[in-house]
């Protein structure tokens, strides 16, 4: 580790081992695209760009090239990589959400994902034929410019829920406060299993479909320059360039708050929430304000996760999404930016590749009849499936983290002192 | 509406709740226990609760297959099955205690609560990958026993089975037994100590460390034998079963009066029921409409409105009282 700190810590040394090693992995992914390991130094590289030091704009520079030159071209030689990557951008943004409420201001939410599912309802009811059996007649699905503006509907509903379960809950404080939050993921999750009788709104467990993907509104401009769009190919490098937009966005957001009146009036809650009520923080308005800035978020990403899903049911909605976005932000760090998305983005891929890439591997063992240490794989048990143990991997994370390093991967800058006060 | 099937069905409902209760009771002891001692919510403990279930089941299929099940009078195997699932789960709730939670118990509060939540999700699937490889299966099944599955008829709508009947005198049992331990005996008498003052506590003379483990050896037995008892009344288990009537026991806890046992007991039974009630009336009154799905959101209400409303639960804090 102290040999690449010191290359990553020379500018012009750092610059060229990133960039060689962007370009080779990325040239290695075009070559073969079937390589896990690859793609992981790849996004590995990204990682290494954070922490070299190096001018500022060459830096930016270079993440852009990363992320929106890069990545969509390896994207489009492997589609699953782009999923992957919208996937990841996905739960950065949830990550970034849940990092406003436990990280600054220090209420840990256990039902984040209740957010989540309220702004992906939103659009998915409005934006698929669902809307029609509520209120009759055959107006819906709304167009999908609509989606746009659904955009912030997701945002006000999800804000306003967040309002929903803040106002009654602002008495408690810690652990009663978590039990509370997970009780109201739970209802909504029951609610959304549910409302499918008496009047059929959310058509329980049974899910919602199609449900509207946005306007390629640029068609006939693609037209224009003589590329026949294949939708195959354009949606998710359109899903991507939102995601991407939307991770932007809520990385100004949160940079703009860490430093407002508003983060700091949270931080001094989290700190010590009697000190700051005697410094003039009102806590109520405080306390509300962190639950309805960290739900909007969850809201708009629930909205695109519904459009670009065009099936959404209860199942995507449970504790367990709730958890695994909270381990996201322990193992980056909470109440740090950097390691909210570093968070989100090991533990996405843990899942999605690592996990699932080890469960493909033993699956190609087992049907090969490989013989390890006198045992054949073949025998091994079908039930075994190591796609299936995400809760272990949540589960060991929080338990690790906490013990040996509760400040995170990336602690924030102004350490708090809930952490490191014994 | 028929009136007369509503009141036909009542005793049936009310001995269910009960039932349903004690087991929820039994689970509430652990949390109650160990927040009374630490003030910190035991998470894990709703897989130490299904831990217990999965004793009892493998046990019970082990003795099949040897042929032991139909040879041993039925009474002998259950004491058998629950005393392994307690003894199992006890111990199980001591080692999770003393990896996870000992290291942080300076810690701000947030913390160990985080690193329980960490042990339940890590035991849901390290029950999943024991059973995935011992039996290529995680769902499984309690055997029958013909015995158990007799049933009373009381009258022509109502009846109970012998099963409901030994669960709650099992439970009862159970619950006398830690009644006594903790205001009866010496033991008892230091976990209430500790439980009152720690530093003070130890300057008497009482290890506190070992007074703690002590509380989750037998909180984590209380669990262990609800486990048992849930797979003999409900017979199907899987990892993830134990989540939710852990979150209800809590619950019952917090509906008792976090920390104080005969409280634990009280809100059990009477979230019990009122759960029995509600998943029995709910669809009959609305007409179909609201299902017995909703009894979840009952419980989690009660939770909400308790917490909101009166906190200190229905018999309030006996136990912890400090300045």
């Amino acid at each position: 580790m102290g040999a690449i700190q010191r290359v990553l810590d020379q500018p012009v040394a750092a610059t060229i081992v990133v960039v060689s090693l962007l370009g080779v992995t990325a040239w290695g992914v075009s070559h073969f695209p079937r390589s896990v390991v690859l793609f992981m130094l790849f996004q590995a590289s990204i990682l290494l760009l954070y922490f070299a030091r190096m001018p500022r704009r060459l830096k930016i520079v270079l993440t852009v090239v990363a992320l929106g030159g890069l990545m969509p071209v390896l994207g489009t030689i492997n589609a699953y990589y782009m999923e992957i990557a919208i996937q990841v951008g996905i739960f950065v943004a949830l990550a970034l959400g849940l990092n406003i409420v436990v990280g600054l201001a220090g209420l840990l939410d256990l039902g984040y994902v209740a957010f989540f599912a309220v702004g992906a309802y939103s659009w998915a009811i409005f934006g698929s034929p669902q809307a029609n059996l509520i209120f009759g007649g055959s107006y819906f699905p709304l167009s999908p410019w609509w989606f746009f503006v659904f955009l912030f509907v997701g945002v006000g509903v999800a804000a306003g829920a967040g309002l929903l379960l803040g106002l009654p809950v602002l008495r408690l404080h810690g652990d009663y406060l978590a039990l509370v939050t997970l009780g109201f993921g739970e209802v909504i999750r029951v609610l959304a299993n549910n409302l499918d009788k008496p009047i059929n709104i959310t058509n329980g467990p049974k899910g919602i479909t199609p449900i509207g993907r946005p306007p390629i509104f640029f068609e006939p401009l693609l037209r224009a320059v003589g590329i026949e769009p294949n939708p195959n190919v354009i949606y998710p490098l359109y899903l991507y360039a939102l995601v991407l937009l939307i991770v932007g966005v809520t990385v100004l957001v949160n940079r703009r708050l860490e430093d407002s009146h508003i983060g700091r009036a949270w931080e001094a809650i989290r700190e010590d929430q009697t000190a700051a009520q005697a410094m003039g923080v009102p806590l109520v308005r405080m306390k509300l304000l962190a639950f309805a800035c960290g739900a909007s978020f969850a809201g708009a990403v629930g909205v695109l996760f519904s459009a670009k899903q065009i099936f959404i049911n209860p199942e995507s909605f449970t504790f367990m999404e709730s958890i695994g976005v909270l381990a996201m932000i322990i193992l980056g760090g909470m109440g740090s930016i950097p390691g909210a998305i570093l968070g989100a983005t090991v533990v996405t891929v843990l899942n999605l590749q690592v996990l699932k890439g080890f469960s493909l591997w033993l699956n190609e063992l087992r049907n090969a009849g490989t013989v390890i240490l006198g045992y054949n794989l073949a025998n091994l048990p079908t039930q075994l499936e190591p796609a299936k143990y995400e809760r272990m991997i949540f589960g060991l994370i929080l338990v690790l983290m906490m013990i040996f390093r509760p400040q995170g991967i990336l602690p924030a800058r102004r350490r708090t002192r809930e952490l490191s006060e014994s | 509406m028929d009136v007369e099937l509503l009141i036909g069905i009542f005793p049936q409902v009310l001995i269910d709740g009960i039932t349903l209760g004690f087991m929820y009771a039994l689970i509430a002891l652990g949390y109650t226990m160990v927040y009374g001692v630490l003030e910190f919510i035991n998470f894990a403990h709703s897989e130490i609760f299904i831990v217990g279930a999965f004793v009892g089941v493998e046990l019970l299929l082990g003795m099949k297959s040897a042929g032991w099940l139909d040879a041993l009078p039925w009474v002998i195997v259950l004491l058998l099955i629950l005393v392994a699932g307690m003894a199992v789960s006890g111990v199980l709730a001591v080692i999770v205690e003393r990896t996870a939670y000992r290291p942080l118990r300076h810690a701000p509060r947030l913390i160990p609560l985080i690193s329980a939540i960490g042990v339940s999700f890590f035991l849901q699937d390290a029950i999943r990958l024991f059973e995935s490889l011992w039996r290529n299966s995680f769902n499984l099944v309690y055997p029958s026993m013909d015995v158990l599955n007799t049933r009373f008829e009381l009258s022509s709508t109502i009846d109970v089975s012998v099963k409901s009947l030994v669960v709650t005198a099992a439970a009862l049992l159970m619950l006398w037994g830690l009644y006594s331990l903790v205001n009866k005996t010496k033991i008892g008498k230091a976990i209430r100590a500790v439980a009152e003052d720690q530093s003070a506590a130890s300057l008497m003379g009482i290890n506190v460390n070992r007074m703690i483990s002590l509380t989750f050896l037998i909180g984590g037995a209380m669990g262990g034998g609800a486990g048992v008892l849930f797979g003999v009344q409900y017979s199907l288990i899987n990892p993830y079963t134990g989540f939710i009537p852990g979150l209800k026991a809590f619950t019952a806890a917090v509906l008792g009066g976090i920390g104080n046992i005969p409280g634990a007991m009280l809100g059990g039974l009477v979230l019990g029921v009122l759960e029995s009630f509600a998943a029995s009336y709910l669809s009959l009154l609305t007409g179909g409409a609201f299902g017995a799905e909703y009894k979840d959101i009952l419980a989690f209400s009660i939770l909400i409105l308790i917490l909101i409303f009166r906190p200190k639960g229905l018999l309030g804090e006996v136990v912890r009282e400090r300045a």
